[in-house]
């Protein structure tokens, strides 16, 4: 008996200093091996936001009809994991609703490239029975809801806003994203914006710290629709694919410009379009609270992030090719998805981008191929 | 036969260890890494991470007190409906049913342990949230709204929600392991007791009695599962980390948060005190058991105790 006790502890302890040797070993997993299968079939590797996944897969669909040879396997893992993972070069491309910060680029061991591909936006939705015109809202109403300083419906300021609307006399049930996301981080950066009480309490990131005592938590975008859709008196924020694809009530939020706007493409692209010239070499642009009698207020680009210095010809060359024929011919497939494409200046731009994508200092993309 | 003699025996009892051995190392593997892990946030933190009331990864501020509180009070709560309801199913599959009736209510026991997480979930948002929201929870705010759990705004998401997902969940288990337990109790002993002239209700005393740590077991089990239970809760609980007494407002459990936000956590501190929270759901759960563990020994004591009176 004793023995065999003896004989489990020095096991154990064995394992202790196996595990405790592997834990400061270098990082595991590295892509950067070979980049065909022998029969001439490129891979790559992309992770990261959840939002632009519906039209990364419609792109990788119609491109590997062209491009039988090429293989490309995108993972919506979340925007933070896919900067994570890009940083670590698990993957071949990363992709982020919200562009790096500068101290997280830092952290990558080359140059990385922020590449704009479609633009999103985020919408307010809301569970208000009997109300069926959609409400108006303003940055500061909004704030004011998730500080918890607005706490029922039929509050005068929501009122003022809203003259044709019966609002009930119920408290609202503010509802918000649990999980770090790059949804979240559009959406609070709009009202610190806007509002300062909001940016002195709460602050724009991706996971801020809300109100305490005020509203309820959900993971993801879907965790978000379901409380909203099963709460009565709720009112939350998700990406605007999501909500036109389940056909939510969405708010009208009041623009720079005064104006009181819908959450459409068109709304979204008068955004971009409106700040397309402020668009800074980095390409690393927010696009919140933008100027123009349209613009919807709460938009945003999403990004791909890639090297600017491939270490595989092959596949470097391969990636700057389907990033070019995404930006242009696969732009067609956006509205449909409810994405709104980048505005032509905007194109011009990342061309630039990819032309600047090179293997051993060579470019591996040749401008225009039309 | 002879062939295998003693060399075989070796073979065969080397092959044991090596199993039995795969259990510790997991256990060690898991505790190092989870300790190796979460050194920043324990060496920057102290004991102050177990006691703060504030998680701000915004502002890298981790204090773990309102997830083990809604870890420990959801299955508290979920414990407080399963158990009552699991004995009562197991005794009377027992010790009342006929055979026709016993059979199918234990395979539908049986069928409700084995649904996924994430349906009882949905069942949660679509069902059970409306069902709290407009009519047990406006019940217990009409007759006991003057205590302290009852208060506060009615959303059909919270605590409550949580825990009573979470006993429908441990129900199964707990009934399943209980009814075991009863049925290995011998039937001299009821026989014995009615041919004193006990009654059924006095029998099933007895029969419990003898069954007592075989239950308390079952009920430790069943406290396993609630406490590490993930998916249905997060869709239920509302994910806010605050302490209310109230059981209607939100909570968070160390499990929710850890689905929720590992996949994202990509600052260094922030992913540590993650894992220190692991930890703590491992300490959590050690404690626990451990304390049942006493309780059990207690328990298997007093009946011997009895036994010998």
């Amino acid at each position: 008996m004793r023995h065999f006790r003896n004989t489990l502890l020095g096991i154990g302890l064995a394992a202790i200093a196996i595990v405790g040797f592997g834990c400061s070993g270098a990082p595991i997993g590295d892509s950067n091996g070979s980049s065909g299968d022998g029969s001439g079939n490129i891979g790559l590797q992309g992770s990261g936001a959840s939002f632009p996944k519906p039209i990364y897969e419609k792109w990788v669909n119609e491109y590997q009809k062209i491009n039988p040879k090429i293989r490309i396997d995108y993972q919506s893992t979340g925007s933070g994991a896919g900067q994570k993972a890009i940083l670590s070069r698990t993957v071949d491309f990363g992709a982020s609703d919200d562009p790096m910060k500068d101290e997280d680029l830092a952290k990558a061991d080359s140059d990385l490239i922020h590449i704009p591909t479609v633009l999103g936006a985020v919408v307010m939705t809301y569970n208000l029975e009997g109300v069926d015109k959609p409400l108006n809202l303003t940055a500061e109403t909004i704030a004011g809801i998730y500080l918890g300083e607005i706490k029922k419906w039929n509050d005068a300021k929501l009122k003022a806003d809203n003259p044709d609307v019966n609002l009930p006399d119920a408290e609202i049930t503010p509802v918000y994203r649990a999980d770090s996301s790059g949804t979240t981080a559009v959406f609070t950066d709009y009202l610190a914006k806007t509002v300062p009480a909001f940016k002195d309490k709460i602050g724009a990131s991706k996971q801020p710290n809300w109100a305490k005592g005020v509203g309820i938590g959900a993971p993801r975008n879907d965790g978000v629709m379901g409380q909203v859709k099963q709460t009565p008196n709720t009112i939350g924020y998700v990406e605007i694919a999501f909500a036109k694809a389940n056909n939510l009530p969405t708010a009208l939020i009041k623009n720079k410009a005064g104006k009181f706007v819908e959450a459409s493409i068109e709304n979204v692209s008068a955004a971009a379009a409106g700040t397309a010239s402020e668009m800074p070499e980095d390409m690393r642009l927010k696009i919140t609270n933008a100027d123009g009698d349209s613009a919807y207020p709460i938009s945003s680009y999403t990004y791909i992030l890639v090297y600017k210095e491939q270490k595989d010809a092959v596949k470097g060359k391969a990636l700057a090719d389907f990033l070019w024929w995404a930006v242009h011919d696969g732009s067609k497939y956006a509205n449909d998805l409810h994405y709104a494409p980048l505005p032509e200046e905007v194109v011009k731009k990342v061309e630039a981008k990819i032309g600047m994508i090179t293997a051993d200092g060579k470019p591996l993309h040749q401008g225009s191929e039309k | 036969m002879a062939k295998t003699g003693t060399l075989g025996d070796k073979i065969f009892r080397s092959i044991l260890v090596v199993f039995a051995a795969t259990i510790i190392l997991i256990v060690a593997a898991m505790i190092v890494m989870m300790v190796w892990n979460s050194l920043p946030s324990i060496s920057r933190f102290g004991l102050g991470f177990l006691t703060g009331r504030s998680w701000q990864p915004a502002s890298d501020i981790y204090g773990a007190l309102p997830f083990i509180y809604g870890t420990i009070v959801s299955s508290l709560i979920a414990l407080v409906i399963a158990v009552p309801i699991s004995l009562g199913i197991a005794i009377f599959l027992v010790e009342q049913a006929p055979k026709s009736v016993a059979s199918p209510i234990a395979f539908m026991v049986e069928l409700l342990a084995a649904i996924p997480s994430v349906v009882y979930g949905l069942w949660g948002i679509f069902v059970l949230a409306p069902f709290i929201r407009n009519y047990l929870g406006v019940f217990l705010q009409d007759y006991f709204g003057w205590l302290p759990f009852f208060q506060g705004r009615l959303t059909g998401i919270g605590m409550l929600t949580g825990g009573v997902i979470m006993a429908i969940m441990v129900t199964p288990i707990i009934t399943a392991v209980v009814r075991d337990v009863l049925e290995v109790v011998p039937t001299t002993q009821r026989e014995a007791a009615l041919a004193l002239g006990a009654t059924k209700w006095e029998t099933t005393l007895i029969v419990l009695k003898n069954a007592s740590s075989g239950i308390a077991g079952a009920v430790v089990l069943g406290l396993g599962r609630a406490l590490g239970e993930t998916m249905a809760v997060t869709m239920v609980i509302g994910n806010a980390p605050q302490i209310s007494p109230s059981l209607f407002e939100p909570a968070y459990t160390i499990a929710s948060v850890l689905a929720a936000n590992f996949a994202e956590a990509t600052d260094k501190l922030y992913l540590s005190a993650l894992i220190e929270m692991g930890l703590v759901l491992f300490l959590v759960t050690f404690v626990v058991n451990a304390f049942a563990k006493v309780l059990v020994m207690g328990v298997a004591r007093g009946t011997n105790a009895a036994k010998q009176t």
